[in-house]
Formats: structure tokens, sequence, C-alpha cells
């Protein structure tokens, strides 16, 4: 019994195990020729299509919110002119990289891991393993790079996006004037914001994509089986982000001093 | 010319759930086997195991000097060229038409051009008569289709052995013939080992040059057909002719009281050995042997009326 419930205690921990194996696996077989091209191209085209309106819809609002409310707050300091760099700053170092990876994880993965377990439940990557092609070569590579891409690039979206929306609500609703928007952004901003914000769009695209194929390869139990893979790594990967991003923002805070301060 | 399999004390289990232990046979290079089992005695998993989809506990797979059990996965997937494998529901690629799903092992594994591709593609779709749904989804087409289409597929890289998992399932009986006959023509042409997994009777007594009998976690029996066909050994002989006395129960194995009503049952004569199937050429496959020969070399006296032509083919029940 004792034995029993120790392995129950103990199973998450096996499954954080195989899913980093996963994610080393992958590694591996990244630098494996051939590279899948083709696959590459049409999983990037694919996840950028699904994800690209709902990203720039979520951005507008995203942006607005946050010229709302720290241009509120900022009027009361007397400090209106510093609301543009605020929202640069709200915006390039978290909202973009975490909103990027929301519709990545949501739109992109859940579409990974549902084509991949619905190739495991019809015995098409046993097929593919027996024909002597290996499916982490063959699909999880490229969905990897693909969601990589997409990630980078939708983050300079949704940074672009979001300023844009900031200043149009700064400026229309909250009659702030368009040159001090502009012309705060350097005053607390600064360029490392922009690469950190980045690099995290790329972790997050990696993630996204390893839990979303270790998922649906590991599917099992039909159909319902398939679901449940999609769902489960719909939540995991959502856990993961926020976990990883507030591990990743508070090197950074410590690497790189924030201006102005 | 075909490979032989040499599986040696073959276990394997699932949490504490034993599949079956300690399998061991030789499956010849060239012949058919049909491995045979009342369903869920994990013959669908011994399959998965032969290929290394599955790692068994504890014994040894030998194809050519190398052990699938144990080796690295870059052998494993060298070893693996040697295979055809007919999966239960063809596993076609969802996305890819017919012709491109025949044509990835080529694509995949040579440098073919693609109008080499073409005739080996189209050769192999007109030996499983699919000439003409080349374009078709998987999606679109029947069952039958799709597993002839799979067939195609496995026999694209001319593998040295071929593994059906139920290749007549979900069949129609007219299907399943045309099937067998297939089976048996291709293995007279390409002369690989291939290996049945099935639970059809029909199928297991016409076929095959070895049967080989999976039952209640271990490997009843293997042998040439006809010793099993003509054995007493109870469950080799309920299960070939589909009997409902004898040690297998509707789960799994009977308990000892139904064994004990069935006491006093008297069992029904053996039914005739049938025939095996021929190549519909005519000319005798290179593994085949002559009707009667196991029988007359080990002096055992078949049931009577065996190994007469346009013999009724209803096992006796």
């Amino acid at each position: 019994m004792s034995s029993l419930t120790a392995a129950r205690v103990l199973a998450p921990i096996g499954t954080a195990g195989k899913l980093f194996a996963f994610a080393l696996d992958v590694l591996r077989a990244l630098f494996r020729r051939p590279f899948q091209l083709r696959e590459f191209l049409q999983q990037g085209w694919f996840i950028a299509s699904v994800t690209i309106i709902p990203t720039a819809l979520v951005a507008i609002p995203f942006g607005a919110v946050i010229a709302l409310q720290v241009g509120g707050l900022i009027a009361e300091f007397g400090a209106q002119s510093f609301t543009g760099s605020a929202s640069v700053l709200a915006v390039v170092q978290q909202a973009a990289p975490i909103g990027t990876a929301l519709l990545i994880a949501g739109a992109g993965g859940s579409a990974i891991a549902a084509d991949l377990g619905a190739r495991k439940i019809r015995e098409e990557l046993d097929a593919m393993m027996v024909l002597g092609i290996d499916p982490i070569q063959r699909l999880v590579v490229p969905r990897v790079l693909a969601c990589m891409m997409v990630a980078f690039f939708l983050n300079g979206m949704v940074s672009v996006v979001g300023v844009a929306g900031g200043y149009v609500f700064n400026v229309v609703l909250q009659d702030g004037t368009p040159g001090a928007y502009l012309a705060s952004f350097t005053a607390l901003a600064q360029l490392p914001d922009i690469w950190i914000g980045l690099i995290k769009a790329l972790v997050f695209g990696v993630i996204a994509a390893i839990v979303a194929s270790y998922k649906g390869m590991n599917a099992a139990g039909g159909p319902k089986g398939v679901g449940d893979a999609v769902n489960e790594s719909v939540v995991i990967t959502f856990m993961l982000l926020f976990v990883v991003n507030f591990v990743l923002s508070a090197i950074y805070l410590q690497v790189v001093p924030p201006k102005g301060g | 010319m075909g490979v032989e399999i040499r599986v040696e004390d073959l276990t394997k289990s699932f949490g504490k759930q034993l599949i079956w232990g300690d399998v061991s046979l030789t499956i010849p290079a060239g012949e058919i086997c049909v491995m045979l089992g009342p369903s869920g005695t994990g013959k669908s998993v011994f399959l998965k195991t032969l290929i290394g989809l599955i790692k068994p506990d504890r014994g040894s797979i030998i194809i050519e000097g190398t052990d699938i059990a144990s080796c690295s996965e870059r052998e494993l997937y060298e070893i693996r060229k040697l295979f055809g494998v007919l999966f239960q529901d063809g596993a076609m690629f969802g996305s890819m038409n017919l012709y491109d799903n025949v044509a990835f092992p080529l694509r995949e594994h040579t440098k073919k051009s693609e109008s080499e591709v073409r005739d080996i593609v189209m050769e192999k779709m007109d030996l499983v008569g699919l000439v003409g749904a080349e374009d078709k989804l998987p999606g679109e087409i029947s069952g039958g289709m799709r597993k002839r289409a799979g067939l195609a597929r496995a026999l694209v890289l001319d593998p040295e052995i071929v593994l059906f998992d139920e290749p007549d399932s979900g069949l129609d009986p007219v299907r399943t013939s045309f099937l067998n006959q297939l089976i048996v023509d291709l293995n007279a042409q390409i002369d690989a080992t291939f290996l049945i997994v099935t639970h059809d009777i029909n199928t297991a007594r016409t076929v095959p040059d070895n049967i080989g009998l999976l039952y209640h976690r271990h490997l009843a029996m293997f042998g040439p057909r006809e010793m099993l066909l003509s054995s007493e050994e109870p469950v080799v002989r309920q299960f070939l002719n589909a009997q409902r006395v004898g040690p297998i129960g509707m789960s799994e194995e009977k308990d000892a009281d139904e064994l004990e009503a069935e006491k006093g049952q008297e069992l029904p004569p053996l039914p005739p050995i049938p025939m095996q199937l021929e190549p519909s050429n005519g000319i005798p496959r290179r593994s085949q042997r002559e009707p009667g020969a196991w029988c007359r070399d080990n002096g055992v006296v078949p049931p009577p009326g065996s190994f007469q032509e346009n013999m009724s083919m209803a096992t006796g029940g």
C-alpha cells in the first residue's frame, strides 16, 4: 500500500522527466539531416494562419487597457507625459511575449496535439516508425521550429499593435499629446527590453510546441484520448509559460538594471 | 529470400499483468506462419514486439544476428527496413492520397527519380488491384481498400519479412479469401518470411505452412500446419475447430466446475484437414510441402477425408 502511495505521489515527477527526455530527443533530432523543409514551411504557414488575427485582436485591447490603467494612475502624479514609456515597457517586456505564447499554445499547440494525437491512435506514427522514419525528426522538429519562428514574428506584431493601441487610447481618449507619448518611449524603456521580449517569445514557442507534441504522441485510448491530450497540453503549457515567464523576468531584472530608477 | 526470426524466452507484462511469458519459437525463412489466439491474448502486442515498437521485459528476438529487444535505436531503424507491416486499419497517412502514401517509403529512403518511383508504385498498386484509385484520400475509401493500400505500401521497399496484423478483420468472406490468395501469391513471388496474426480459422487452416497458438499467457503450440490440425491437444483442438467444449471459456479460461460438467461430453471427431491454398499460377511455392507429408513422416493418421480437392470449407462445430 505504501509503495502504491509513493508511486502515486512520484508520478508527476516521472511525467516531468519523460517530458524533459522528450525535449532532449527533439534537440538531438534537430541536428539530424535531412531537414524537413517542406513540413516546416507548411506548419509555419498553418500556425501563422490560425494565430495572426486572434493575436492582433488580443493585442489592441491589451495596449488600450494598459494605457487606460497606467494613464489614469500616472495623471494623479502629474506625470502624464510618461504614459508612453509605461505602456512600451509593459507591452514589449510582458504583454507581447505572454500574449503571443497564449495564442501559440491555444491555437497552434492545440492543433499540433490534435493532429499528432489522431495520427497516434490511427497507428500512423507506428507505421512511420516501422517504415524506418523517426516521427520526432520527421514531424516534431519542423513543428517546434515553426512555432519558434511564428512566435518570434508574432511577438514583434503584438509589440507594434499594442503600442499603437496604447497611443490611440492615450491620445484620443485621455487627451495625451502625441509628442509626449512618443518622446517618453526612451525615458524608461531601453533596447534590451526588446531582446528579452524576443527571447521570451522563442522560449515560449519551444515550450508550447514540445508540450503539444509530447501530449499528442502519447495520446491513448481512442478519440477521447486525443481530446484529453489536447486539453492537457493547453493547460500544462499555460502553467509552464507563467512559471518560465516569472523566472526569465526575475533574471532579466537582475542582469539588466531598469533605466532611470 | 526471406529472413529467419528467432524468438527466445520472450516475456512481456503491462504493470503487474503478464501478457505472455517464455515464448520461444523460430519463424523459418521464406515460410508463411499464422499466429492464432483467442481475443485479448496479446497477439498484436507480440507483433509490435517483433518490430521493436514495444520493448519486451525479457528475452530476445534475433534477426540477421541483431537482437531487436536490446539493440540501439539506430540499429532498430536500420533493421526495420527489412520489414513490411500491414496494420489492422492499414494505417495510411490521412493527409496524403494513396499514391503519395505508397510512394512515401521510396521518397524517404531511396534516391530514385520520380519516374522510377512512379513505376514501382504503379506495379504495387496493380498487385493489390488498386489502379485507378491513386488520387483518393484514405478517408474516402472502404476498409478493404485501405487494407490493400496498406499492403502495397508495406511491399514497396521489397521487404524480407512481412507482418500482417489481422488482415481479415472487418472484411467480408469473399474479400478475405481474395486477400488470402493474394498473400499466398505474394509469398510465391517475393519469397519473404510472412507472419499473419489473426483469429480467423479459415485463414489459419488453409494459408500457412506453420501455425502458432497463443493461449493463457504462453505459446501453447507452434509447428507445421498439419501437426496442429491433427493435434488432439485440448486447447489447440478446441480453437482450430471453433468448438465450445474445451478449456477456453467466454472470458479467458473456464473454471473447474465448468470443466467438470463437460467431462462426460464426447468431443466431435476432428474435421478433415483441408488442402493448403496454392499460388494461383499453379507453380508451387519454395516452402510448400506436399499435402499429408508431415503426417506421413511422423506416423500420424490424418482425420478421414483429409487432403481431398473441393472439400467443404466448413469446420466442425
